[in-house]
């Protein structure tokens, strides 16, 4: 979708401020967000194109208003009730009111803690040979879909060059919709900057995405 | 732990606080997770990963030539050679600076980062600020953190939008000659890991 999260490319958001010897959390409530939704995950509640989908569907001014955990705990209340795994009510109460519905891989308990250490693995045997190899222009399609997507807006339209071919992948487009894994090729694009931002902009950078096989055609 | 003044997005703590011990118990309650679950996690989190992984790499890719071609190569299967840093997930891609061409890595859609590598994202990376502008004016960008290139180095934006994760190989400092793999690593800091800052400089104050 063309939400506020797709921001590359914007303007007006201010100067970068790094904080010194920043600690890992700023608040208690920050790790325990963060615990809860990859405990979650890992039990199989969701995945996490639909954790990503649940913060971007957040209203823009919600989005933008709230810290970065703040968004997790929003996006992550959305998404629980939204798959019923919890009511809203017992988010108002604090306290269970209905029964639990079966998580796909069961509680999540001291045991799953060192499986969650390490990141998911997203690559898929190939389901056909790949369209574009390395060294080939291709061009980020002009596509709006209305649900998640992973492809930024501030390519769409333009040409780049496939820069590395990474296998293929989870289709963040289908899993997100619990459509399956539907797994697509995955290429570095690379383009000019004066492609994307105009000849007047700084002749010197290049900028890459990440762009799934569907998100490209022929020049 | 209490947020310096200008940090202005940590307002509403006490409301925020209690909507999340309210969630916690409804799940601990409904059973899907176990309260000493989570704090396994945070304690993991909070002492397994962090800079200090990726310092490792980094000195270990200046000293040894055969190990910083394969990480060029296969980023995920040379880590997975160094015994005494943490596995890393699948897709770990390894962008190397040279005089030519400065890497900087963000993730315009969100906050994707090597953190196995690093630790989680600060605070900065995850904020509109660097998102937007990234991509559109790095060397603005490197200006907010001090750093200034050559006007005609390269500079090369890799936006994380997949499950790739990227990890800047510095340049070695400078009057490092003889430096052991420990020496090597102190000099290695996390922006410098980012592509938003460089490695110390021995003898510089840090």
């Amino acid at each position: 979708m063309n939400g506020v999260h797709d921001m590359g490319g914007m303007d007006g958001f201010g100067k970068i401020e790094p904080e010194p010897n920043e600690p890992m959390f700023h608040a208690e409530w920050e790790s325990r967000v963060l615990a809860m939704v990859r405990a979650l995950g890992a039990a199989g509640a969701f995945n996490i194109d639909m954790t990503r989908s649940h913060q971007e569907t957040l209203p823009p001014h919600v989005y933008l208003r709230s810290s970065y955990y703040q968004r997790w705990l929003l996006g992550l209340e959305d998404l629980l009730i939204d798959k019923g795994f919890v009511a809203p009510q017992e988010i108002t109460m604090g306290h269970a009111l209905e029964p639990a519905r079966p998580l796909k891989r069961g509680k999540f308990t001291v045991d799953d803690v060192e499986r969650i250490m390490m990141r998911g693995k997203f690559g898929r045997d190939p389901q056909s040979p790949a369209k574009f190899k390395p060294g080939d222009l291709a061009r980020a399609r002009n596509m709006h879909p209305t649900t998640h997507t992973r492809l930024p807006r501030y390519v769409r339209g333009h040409v780049g060059v496939v820069e590395r071919v990474h296998g293929c992948h989870v289709f963040p487009d289908s899993a997100v919709l619990e459509a399956g894994e539907n797994p697509q090729w995955l290429y570095t694009i690379v383009f000019d900057g004066t492609a994307l931002w105009g000849s007047d902009s700084d002749p010197t950078v290049k900028i890459s995405v990440e762009a799934f096989e569907p998100y490209l055609e022929p020049p | 732990m209490t947020a310096p003044d200008h940090h202005h997005d940590h307002s509403d703590l006490t409301e925020t606080e209690l909507r999340v011990r309210a969630l916690e118990t409804v799940l601990t309650e409904k059973g899907y997770v176990d309260p000493a679950a989570l704090d396994a996690i945070v304690q993991a989190y909070e002492t397994r990963i962090g800079p200090h992984n990726g310092a490792r790499v980094v000195a270990k890719a200046w000293l040894d030539p055969a190990f910083r071609r394969a990480l060029l190569e296969d980023g995920t299967k040379a880590i997975a050679t160094l015994g005494h840093v943490s596995r890393v997930g699948d897709h770990l891609v390894v962008v190397e600076n040279t005089p030519e061409r400065h890497n900087m890595v963000v993730c315009t859609l969100c906050s994707c980062y090597p953190w196995e590598l690093l630790g989680l994202p600060p605070v900065w990376y995850k904020a509109a600020p660097y998102r937007s502008r990234a991509v559109k004016d790095p060397r603005g960008v490197l200006a907010d953190f001090g750093l200034s290139l050559p006007k005609e180095m390269e500079i090369r934006v890799w936006d994380s939008t997949a499950e790739t994760r990227f990890l800047v190989l510095p340049m070695r400092p400078e009057g490092t000659e003889g430096f052991g793999e420990d020496q090597l690593a102190e000099l290695v800091t996390r922006d410098s890991m980012i592509g938003t800052g460089f490695p110390k400089t021995p003898g510089a104050p840090s």
